[in-house]
């Protein structure tokens, strides 16, 4: 990286975890500039998914350094790492299952004032946080469903939901655990572009998937994990023609 | 009114409050089978205050509160260790513990009980059941009470939203305790002598049971429930000797037919609806 690119805003310096004897990442550094949207590729078991649980603050690092805008946040706990401006979904969804799409859309939304206005009817205690759901609730194209419980979604609208929810958190940093598994062509385009938007609203954004025509088209930058280990770094198209991540990853059809 | 009814009233008033001190506590995913402890506590802080002390009563219910919330508070952090079956075992361990604590404290009576407190009016215990039923009315359309469900929900997820799990689950079991312990200080001047007897493992049980019954996702529910256990026994008791058993079947039925409680959230909504 040159010295006139923007400062990071997520950066990982040598972070290293392991279970037991098992390695699930060694030495892992990377920084995510502010404005991009990153992928995360790599083959099943190769760390992606703990690298998220690692930046989230739900697993530990054994070894090294996590700074997001400039705090470092390695020992923070999950609460306060998310309050800083990092949200995510999850490989598997996870919406809360005895809430309408409506109340996850209110119930991520970072404080706003003080004391009394959390214990109060949020319709009226907190005006604010209702239009904003309101308008997430649109962006996302979930008007329809607003009084339905998410868990009775279909499978594709239950990401929505997931990633609704997480956007409503107020995240500058997203980080998205294979976005578009279980989704079809139509509904992976769709959200393709939900994601662009997302981008070009100013949302940084990580995501790990195994779609790689997904990936290419949308990423600016892609990282490539095997074995825990960071074995690329670069645009889509030089990871494609990388002989490693060829070897590693891709195969020869790609 | 016959003092019967009234007496029965009352009777549902406290379990109400003490229904309450449970559904709190749930709504973060916790169930605490040992909830009659903090009534013990409540009973006899506002029954010491009163009779020895000679607080009047409110004062004496809020000082008994208050103690409670800091014993809930401190239950509460071991607790944050324990999930479902082994969290409802710890609190019953409590709820055992705090019985014999009071068992053997001879200041206030030990076995022998305690009594000389002044008999309160049906109207002020429903001026305190009515007020935490308003209260938890309006909490429930809080914020605060969507991040509680959101624990009880998925507490790994509620944490990566930015809810501080911890504080909120240990705030419930203090808020949880404080109201019990007013539901214990009534109890105490509604019957006028209190024992350890009263605050054991089936008062834990009846309070669970309350909530269970008349729905354990909305506060209305817990009136309901609360009605029912109260007044069941006594309608039933054309029954003479079987009516526990035939209470026992009911309750057996609705839970069969409504695992989620006689009332629920949809069923509310339509109710409300229906209402305007």
């Amino acid at each position: 990286m040159t010295a006139a690119a923007p400062k990071p805003l997520l950066r990982l310096a040598r972070v290293s975890k392991s279970f037991g004897g098992i390695t699930a990442l060694s030495n892992v550094s990377l920084a995510i500039r502010p404005g991009r949207m990153v992928g995360v590729i790599g083959p099943n078991g190769a760390g992606k998914t703990t690298l998220f649980n690692i930046v989230t603050g739900a697993l530990r690092a054994n070894s090294g350094e996590i700074t997001f805008a400039g705090e470092p946040i390695t020992s923070w706990p999950t609460h306060r790492i998310v309050r800083a401006g990092i949200a995510r979904t999850f490989q598997n969804i996870r919406v809360f299952a005895g809430m309408t799409v409506w109340e996850h859309l209110l119930v991520a939304q970072p404080h706003r004032g003080t004391g009394i206005r959390r214990f109060l009817p949020a319709r009226w205690a907190d005006p604010a946080a209702w239009a904003r759901a309101e308008d997430a609730l649109v962006f996302f194209g979930l008007k329809d469903y607003r009084a339905r419980i998410a868990r009775t979604l279909p499978y594709g609208m239950q990401r929505k939901v997931e990633m609704a929810r997480a956007v409503t958190a107020g995240p500058r940093l997203l980080l998205l655990d294979e976005p578009v598994a279980g989704m079809n062509h139509d509904e992976a385009d769709e959200l393709a572009a939900l994601l662009k938007d997302l981008q070009r609203r100013g949302l940084t954004i990580l995501l790990i998937e195994h779609d790689m025509a997904f990936v290419m088209k949308l990423c600016d930058d892609l990282y490539v994990l095997d074995f825990g280990a960071l074995i690329a770094a670069g645009a889509p198209a030089e990871i494609r023609s990388d002989p490693k991540v060829i070897d590693a990853y891709l195969g020869s059809e790609a | 009114m016959s003092t019967y009814y009234a007496g029965l009233l009352a009777d549902v008033g406290i379990l109400l409050l003490g229904a309450f001190s449970v559904y709190i506590i749930l709504a973060t995913g916790q169930l605490s089978l040992g909830n009659a402890a903090f009534m013990a506590i409540g009973a006899y802080v506002a029954s010491f205050l009163t009779v020895e002390a000679d607080w009047p009563l409110t004062p004496a219910l809020v000082a008994a509160a208050l103690a409670c919330c800091i014993v809930g508070v401190i239950v509460g952090f071991p607790a944050l260790r324990l999930k479902g079956i082994y969290l409802a075992m710890a609190t019953l361990g409590f709820g055992e513990m705090v019985r014999s604590f009071f068992l053997n404290f001879e200041r206030m009576g030990g076995a022998g009980g305690f009594h000389g407190m002044k008999h309160v009016s049906l109207p002020y215990i429903w001026a305190w059941a009515g007020g935490v039923l308003l209260l938890v009315i309006a909490v429930e359309r809080s914020r605060l009470w969507l991040e509680m469900r959101a624990i009880h929900d998925d507490e790994t997820v509620a944490g990566l939203i930015g809810v501080d799990t911890t504080a909120t689950k240990v705030g419930a079991f203090g808020v949880g305790a404080a109201v019990a312990g007013i539901a214990g200080g009534l109890f105490a001047h509604q019957h006028v002598y209190i024992e350890p007897a009263n605050f054991g493992f089936e008062r834990s049980i009846d309070l669970v049971l309350a909530v269970i019954l008349g729905g354990s996702t909305v506060g209305a529910g817990a009136l309901i429930g609360a009605a029912l256990l109260v007044l069941l026994p006594e309608w039933l008791r054309v029954l003479a000797d079987w009516r526990l058993a035939a209470f026992g079947a009911l309750l057996i039925i609705v839970l069969l037919t409504r695992r989620q409680g006689i009332l629920d959230r949809p069923l509310l909504a339509k109710l409300t609806r229906g209402a305007r």
